[in-house]
């Protein structure tokens, strides 16, 4: 305890960073002991990420693949959040619902590609539709439970101070479960990051996803395949800070639990 | 009993009736009775504490005067009217969790105030940040105050809608000792210049005499009346004077605890 606030300011980035060299030393001999021919060392995967960087086709691929998240994420939340709290508000609706989407949800949604396919065929549709879906049930649960979270205390104040159930639900039950909602919203977009690579590799011919699997089928290229991998791991790595931030937004912060 | 009230002077007119009231849950199929058979006058700004052993059911009766259930027997009326359902014009108000953490201060008593014009609704507020003394945190969350000023928060939210009748559920139970003789005090201010009717659920002895007009005693479960019992002592309240002391106990033993315990 005495030593902890003292050395925290170094601590905080010194340790990481010496783990992550650790690895990174870890992967250059392992390339280096096993002799491998075909698994790229940290060396040439920075070779590749230059060189994945000076052409323009790496950002056209990360504009597409945004964008499709962008896209389908979206929709889910326009679709999600109306949809969830009306089930959350009304239980009866939930109980004749939840059965088919409790059986909806665990299918990867790898597994929905060739009914994509069938659907909206090769393209674009298909792979938002895909992120769409993933992000989809995340966001319906945390709805559902968020308003099912919501103490009895708080709808009694709003019944006694005279709200009709329009503006219970708007003023009091919707901003009582917004920090549920968005753990939702962020366990989504994850998901939807995840999902869109997936997609891409299948449905598509453009994006990360399709950079992944283009560079191996076009004359194994696996230094650029870890290359877009790291671009695929950094990109989520924002996508999850950013989020982050808005649980910093002072009339949700009472519902995360923060340092102090 | 009722005779009596009739013949009483009209000045204080009654706000508040409770005849024959009874109240029974279901559990199991089997119903088991809660309330029997209370009667209740109040008078208009007249300051009641409702006490009793715990689980005896004073919150049902909080919650039926405030129309948050309805009574299986027996009738409750305010100005001669039947009470439906909750109204803004009676705020009950809870023993922790009432406010809302999503607002700020300003908020939170502006939260009934939404069909007002904008600079009346700013008065009020202004008003009651004053009242409750909670100057300089009108831009705080909930998060960010004290358990006492919390409790100040959310009766400046219901007095702020301008309500005839306060119901408190057991308001200061959550606070410490200290904070709850600060908060009696200013509850007592409060009271003295506003004079809206209020109910006080306490189980809290001390609470009782040194804030009520009466004491309404419930027995346990089935509850009944005990007793009423008046506090004929001015405020401010000497909480050591023989008549105090003399009330208190005779609080306690018609509870029925032996102060000797």
């Amino acid at each position: 305890m005495t030593s902890l606030a003292k050395t925290r300011g170094w601590e905080k980035f010194f340790w990481p960073l010496l783990a992550t060299g650790l690895l990174l030393a870890l992967w250059y001999y392992s390339v280096l002991w096993t002799a491998t021919k075909v698994f790229p060392s940290p060396l040439s995967v920075q070779k590749g990420l230059a060189e994945l960087l000076h052409k323009h086709v790496l950002w056209a691929d990360i504009g597409d693949s945004l964008r499709r998240v962008a896209i389908g994420y979206g929709a889910a939340v326009v679709v999600g959040i109306p949809l969830g709290l009306t089930l959350g508000w009304y239980p009866a609706l939930n109980q004749v619902l939840n059965p088919v989407i409790q059986i909806l949800r665990p299918i990867s949604p790898i597994a929905w590609i060739p009914v994509a396919i069938v659907f909206f065929g090769i393209g674009d549709r298909a792979a938002v539709f895909l992120i769409f879906l993933s992000a989809l049930f995340p966001i319906l649960v945390a709805c559902v439970s968020g308003v099912a979270n919501v103490p009895a205390i708080f709808r009694r104040s709003a019944r006694n101070f005279g709200l009709s159930p329009a503006q219970i639900l708007t003023k009091v039950v919707f901003p009582a479960a917004l920090p549920q909602i968005l753990v939702g919203l962020r366990i989504a977009l994850g998901v939807a990051w995840l999902v869109v690579v997936a997609a891409e590799m299948i449905a598509v011919d453009s994006g990360l996803g399709y950079l992944v699997i283009d560079s191996r089928n076009s004359g194994k290229r696996y230094d650029l395949v870890v290359a877009a991998m790291l671009i695929i791991g950094l990109i989520g790595l924002a996508l999850d800070f950013c989020f982050r931030r808005l649980e910093r937004i002072r009339s949700v912060r009472w519902g995360f639990r923060h340092e102090s | 009993m009722a005779t009596e009230t009739l013949k009483r002077p009209p000045v204080p007119s009654r706000k508040l009736r409770l005849e024959h009231v009874g109240m029974a849950f279901d559990n199991d199929g089997k119903s088991f009775s809660v309330l029997e058979d209370i009667n209740l006058d109040v008078s208009d700004g007249e300051f009641i504490c409702l006490v009793g052993p715990s689980g005896c059911g004073k919150s049902t009766l909080l919650n039926l005067m405030g129309g948050f259930l309805a009574p299986t027997s027996g009738s409750i009326t305010i100005d001669g009217q039947p009470v439906q359902g909750p109204d803004p014009r009676r705020i009950l108000v809870f023993q922790e969790r009432g406010v809302f953490p999503w607002l700020t201060v300003e908020g939170n008593i502006g939260f009934g105030l939404s069909g007002l014009p904008r600079a009346e609704r700013n008065q009020r507020i202004a008003h009651y940040v004053q009242m409750v003394r909670l100057q300089g945190f009108e831009h705080t969350y909930p998060a960010d105050l004290s358990g006492g000023m919390k409790q100040r928060l959310q009766v400046a939210r219901a007095l702020a809608v301008n309500p005839d009748i306060l119901y408190l559920d057991e308001p200061f139970g959550a606070l410490d000792s200290v904070t709850r003789l600060i908060m009696r005090g200013e509850l007592l201010r409060i009271w003295e210049t506003e004079r809206r009717t209020i109910i006080f659920v306490t189980h809290d002895i001390d609470e009782a005499v040194q804030l009520a007009d009466r004491v309404v005693v419930l027995s346990s479960r089935p509850a009944k009346i005990e007793d009423i019992l008046t506090i004929d002592i001015a405020h401010p309240r000497n909480i050591s004077s023989p008549r105090y002391l003399e009330l208190r106990d005779e609080l306690m033993s018609k509870i029925g605890l032996a102060y000797t315990l």
